[in-house]
């Protein structure tokens, strides 16, 4: 379990960090909290010629109340998110999701930007950053530019990231459905990523769902939002009829993922019964 | 006998492994050593084209690359079966060669096809990197039972339909006509699946040539290190014995995988003298999986016949055992010597046959896992049994009642001779079962599971009463049976001036305790305490030629030598004592630590006889000096620890998530030493078993790539899987050793799978499932409620 050789820069900014990038073209990467890059490159399935390490850049490491929305450093580390009281009002879903990935030492060097640069299909964050409806902001020589999160996840292992660009931070809205949320996760019993992650994101003012936001992460190739999940439900009463009905829709007419330990049928029965569990708790 | 033994005396080696300072072999470092990285096929059957090491040779940094035809070219043989299983018809075994790098053929993914040696291990890696072998790949058989069928893919051009043996045990008429006459037949099929051993320090090895001394060391990660010497010496490498030293410092577990030797560390041995330098090769966790030996992977039918009162009247199995690619050292006899003559259980039955086709297929070699044959026989046996009892209407636990051989202490009562050929020590089947029904409270578990039922939820209890053979083995017996090593052990006791103690143990701790476990019961004998005893192993030019660590023999078998050296000890250290204390020995009795002629108060302590026998000035004639003593005990029989375990499952309805609510144990290892270090074996023994029916299992595909070769996709099981154990113990001294003692060891492995299996089972009977196979994945639970 050796990597390749390679060289290491510590970048003490963002803007330090840009410059690396630049300077080292192609066969540079940008290391944060190494709990997906360093095992990659361990087994030699990722060989870069120089990390960039932005994990010292202290600038890239807090969670902000801006009012409309909170502002999550690239940088913040899972145990931050998880621990965050800010967070558990304003998105529990969130820190729900932070305190279920990995382990103590994996939660405290991994980082939410890592995440979502890495864009793993089986990570935890990426379905719930989609129901809580956040965007990304990242910074490149052009300066910063503002990602929805529903353009970010392009496909498998696939964002909107460009090349040259180093994500900085993530923002989720303040809303009401935001603050009643949840994440729920059925955990593959090996590696304890999600076979199946469902986050909810529910306005229920006045009693039925007035607004609904469904995210799933580790079912299909990249995270999605479920519109069929929320069309289903939003403007209902919550009881367990509309839930059940609701919950069916999961993943449908999307093609899941599949093989050997989780068979398609398996992993898309799952999602259904995680979407309803997830809708009940909120309702 | 002093007060230490039976006492929770806190382990003596946890100070520094809970420090992070245990010395294993990867952390010893030779003056100019080299390193190595092993290249390793990628494909589970392929002829071997061409290697191209030009690449990796001119890397700077690179020392030497050797490639399988270099072995050939030596005339090396590879590492040894120790035990011969001859065909039913007077066959030989086949023996097909494992040479220590393949130079024509790879049999499996993970087969050893190059060595690099490099000034570093970086450069070592990246050189591997650069070896080009050019294979020719053919189709592969994973499966134990197609690959004795005919025109299965042949893993070796001399071994026809894959076959290694095939052997039989019990007697085939009488059980053919108590199926014949049986009320009510139950069978099943499973599969023991191939489990992955996983301990948690990877092998290593440091190997070194002293051309001045003509003389070899090797450091590895051993739970034998005289048989390693033996088999590397006497058959790899031709070294005489004397001429190598082998060492096996703090081990960081084995389960059984660092018994043998394996070929990886015979090539460093070899390479340093080559080179002229010392190597040193670390596996990293994937060659773990790719190469430690696998255990299980047994596929068998079995059927059990019934009376009609419920008596269990025959039991017949027919087992297909893969070996793996190639024969490990003691492959052969685990599905047949450790496996076939278990199926006796605790049950009266009078009329058993077992047979097994033991066969080679493309995958990591199999050899003894935690058990090793008794899991999967007691898994059938247990399974068998549960299950019978249902279809007949009867309570598991009622049924297992009727059918237990009754108690027996091996003294009063004779031991019980099985229908499989082992004779039974001592046992109070009963006495288990009967404790755990009401450690578990059975009669309100039942209540609470029909309750809970009763609102939607699956809750389910499963039995499993168990024996195992252990403390192995009567050298004489194993021999007969075609062992090529006898199985005693040997420990030798120096007494130091000042009285203090070493033993020196041929048993070797890799996280069994024995340095506390043995300092108990020497302490206690001399009545010192536990500072004043130190335990030495590991070293083969210091302890005396044992056996090693594994089926749970460390205590029974080495602790029966310390007690013979202890015995020695005694005895002369009572003539020294008499001759201070002008009196006949007969006159004196030991305890507390002195001397003390019957009667009176006068004395002489351990201490002061200690001294005497080194400054021998007034001193019994005729009597050498010192007070050093070295025994070897070879055990007149097994030891047949039992035990009852009851497992409360809940299965979630929707997902088929497995919770272990409650696990109940009550082991009978005999009499016990360390009350803390038994728990903590049937911890993380029954763990271990719980890993078996709910998590491990490696997945082979049709081309015989392992799918689940890493800790990402292999589910080890963990802490948080479990609920608090609540464990208990009965005990019936073993007749035959001197400590009275079994052994616990793979007890709670061997006890746990099948309790757990019985319980999701039983918590599926409104969905009339019978059976499912291991592990019960949630995806498996979930799949067999929709059918
Ligand atoms: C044992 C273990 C268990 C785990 N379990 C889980 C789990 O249950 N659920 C889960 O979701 N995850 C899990 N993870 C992954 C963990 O969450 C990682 O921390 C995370 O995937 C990556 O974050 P990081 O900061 O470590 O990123 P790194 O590994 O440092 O980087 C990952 C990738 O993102 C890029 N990158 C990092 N930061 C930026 C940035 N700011 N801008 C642009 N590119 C960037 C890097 O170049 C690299 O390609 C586990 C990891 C381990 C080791």
């Amino acid at each position: 379990m050796i990597p390749e050789s390679f060289d290491y820069q510590r970048a003490g900014s963002v803007r330090e960090a840009l410059a690396l990038l630049k300077q080292h073209g192609d066969e540079a990467k940008i290391l944060a909290g190494g709990h997906s890059l360093v095992p990659t490159m361990k087994l030699r399935l990722a060989t870069p010629g120089t990390l960039i390490d932005i994990g010292g850049i202290s600038e890239l490491k807090y969670i902000n109340d801006k009012g409309d929305y909170l502002a999550i450093g690239a940088g913040t580390t899972h145990w931050m998110v998880e621990s965050s009281s800010l967070v558990q009002q304003k998105a529990p879903a969130l820190s729900q999701a932070a305190a279920q990935i990995g382990d103590v030492q994996v939660r405290n060097r991994g980082t939410i930007g890592g995440v979502l640069a890495h864009s793993d299909p089986q990570a935890d964050y990426p379905g719930v950053v989609l129901a809580l409806n956040a965007t990304i902001i990242a910074e490149g020589s052009g300066g910063e530019r503002t990602i929805e999160a529903a353009d970010y996840f392009t496909g498998l292992w696939e964002t909107a990231l460009g090349d040259n660009e180093i994500l900085t931070e993530v923002r989720i809205p303040t809303d009401s459905a935001n603050a009643n949320s949840c994440y729920l996760k059925f955990p593959q019993p090996a590696s304890r990523y999600p076979y199946v992650g469902c986050a909810v994101a529910m306005d229920k003012s006045g009693g039925n769902c007035s607004d609904v936001r469904v995210g799933f992460s580790g079912v299909a190739e990249s995270a999605f939002r479920d519109d069929g999940v929320e069309d289903a439900i939003r403007g209902q009463a919550l009881n367990d009829d509309t839930i059940a009905a609701a919950s069916a829709k999961s993943a449908e007419g999307r093609s899941v993922l599949s093989d050997y330990f989780v068979s398609e049928e398996y992993r898309r029965a799952m999602a259904q019964v995680y979407a309803k569990r997830a809708l009940t708790q909120l309702s | 006998m002093g007060d230490l033994i039976g006492k929770s005396v806190k382990r003596v080696e946890d100070n520094r492994f809970i420090k992070g300072e245990g010395k294993y072999t990867d952390d010893f470092n030779m003056d100019n050593q080299t390193h190595a990285v092993y290249v390793r096929s990628p494909h589970a059957h392929a002829n071997i084209k061409g290697v191209d090491t030009s690449k990796a040779e001119a890397l700077d940094g690179v020392v030497k690359v050797f490639t399988g035809q270099d072995i050939a070219d030596a005339g090396i043989v590879g590492s040894i079966c120790g035990w011969q299983v001859d065909f039913k018809n007077g066959d030989t075994m086949k023996e097909p060669g494992h040479p220590i790098m393949v130079a024509d053929k790879v049999r499996h993914v993970g087969d050893a096809v190059a060595l690099v040696i490099a000034e570093s291990k970086n450069i070592a890696r990246d050189a591997a990197g650069l070896v080009e072998v050019n294979y020719e790949v053919l189709d592969a058989v994973v499966n134990p039972k197609e690959a004795a069928q005919d025109g299965a893919p042949l893993v070796h051009d001399d071994v026809p339909n894959n076959t290694i043996y095939d052997w039989e045990l019990g007697n085939k008429e009488e059980t053919d006509a108590a199926f014949e006459k049986a009320h009510h037949i139950t069978e099943l099929s499973y599969h023991n699946q191939k489990l992955v051993p996983n301990a948690i320090e990877p092998r290593a090895a440091l190997g070194h040539f002293d051309s001045n001394e003509d003389k070899y060391t090797l450091y590895t990660t051993s739970q034998n290190p005289h048989l390693a010497r033996l088999v590397i010496g006497a058959f790899v490498l031709s070294i005489p014995e004397h001429k190598l030293r082998v060492i096996s410092p703090d081990v960081g577990g084995g389960f059984g995988s660092k018994i043998f030797v394996y070929n990886d560390e015979c090539g460093v041995l070899w390479a340093a003298k080559q080179i002229g330098r010392p190597v040193k090769w670390t596996a990293d966790r994937t060659e773990a999986f790719f190469t430690d030996c696998h255990g299980r992977d047994h596929v068998t039918d079995a059927k059990i016949a019934l009376d009609k009162e419920g008596k269990i009247i025959g039991l017949r199995t027919k087992t297909y055992a893969s070996l793996g690619a190639y024969l490990s050292n003691f492959s052969s006899c685990v599905p047949t010597y450790l496996h076939g003559t278990l199926m006796q259980g605790l049950y009266t039955t009078p009329a058993i046959h077992v047979d097994v086709t033991a066969v080679v297929t493309h995958t990591v070699p199999v050899d003894a896992l935690r058990g090793a044959g008794r899991p999967e026989a007691t898994y059938g046996i247990e399974r068998l049994v549960e299950t019978a009892a249902r279809e007949i209407g009867m309570d598991p636990a009622e049924f297992r009642l009727k059918n237990f051989i009754p108690p027996f202490d091996g003294v009063k009562q004779p031991g019980y001779q099985t229908q499989v050929a082992l004779q039974y020590d001592s046992g109070n089947y009963e006495g288990a079962l009967k404790k755990a029904l009401k450690n578990a409270n059975y009669e309100k578990l039942k209540k609470d599971r029909d309750k809970a039922r009763a609102e939607g939820k699956l809750l389910g209890i499963g039995f499993s009463t168990y024996i195992e053979a252990c403390g192995i083995a009567p050298s004489a017996v194993v021999g007969s049976l075609g062992a090529r090593v006898g199985l005693y052990d040997a420990a030798s006791i120096r007494v130091h001036p000042t009285g203090k103690v070493t033993i020196y143990s041929g048993a070797h701790s890799h996280g069994q305790g024995h340095e506390t476990t043995f300092s108990q019961i020497v302490a206690d004998s001399f009545g010192i305490g536990m500072e004043d005893v130190n335990v030495v192993h590991g070293d083969t030019e210091s302890v005396p030629f044992g056996m090693g660590t594994y089926g749970s023999r460390s205590l029974a078998v080495c602790g029966s030598a310390i007690m013979k050296s202890v015995d020695k000890v005694k005895e002369k250290g009572a003539r020294i004592a008499a001759h201070k204390l002008e009196c006949s020995p007969d006159d004196l009795e030991f305890a507390n630590g002195s001397w003390t002629v019957k009667g009176t108060d006068k004395s002489v302590g351990f201490g002061d006889v200690a001294l005497t026998a080194y400054v021998p000035h007034s001193y019994p004639e005729n009597e050498e000096p010192g007070l050093d003593f070295a025994s070897f005990y070879d055990p007149a029989n097994f030891v047949f620890p039992f035990g009852a375990h009851i497992c409360v499952v809940e299965v979630d309805k929707e997902t088929g998530q497995v919770k272990i609510v409650r696990y109940v144990t009550v082991d009978d290892a005999g009499n016990i030493i360390n009350p803390m270090i038994v728990d903590g074996q049937v911890h993380g023994g029954v763990a271990h078993g719980i890993g078996q029916a709910l998590y491990e299992g490696a997945v082979y595909d049709d081309s015989g790539q392992l799918l689940n070769g890493s800790m990402l996709d292999y589910c080890m099981p963990r802490a948080d899987n479990f609920p608090m154990f609540e464990t208990d113990t009965t005990v019936t001294p073993c007749p035959h050793n001197p400590l009275g003692v079994k052994g616990i060891g793979e007890a709670g492995t061997i006890g746990s799978t099948p309790a757990v299996v019985n319980a999701v089972i039983d918590a599926l009977s409104d969905y009339g499932v019978k059976d499912l196979q291991m592990p019960l994945t949630p995806q498996s639970v979930w799949a067999a409620m929709q059918s």
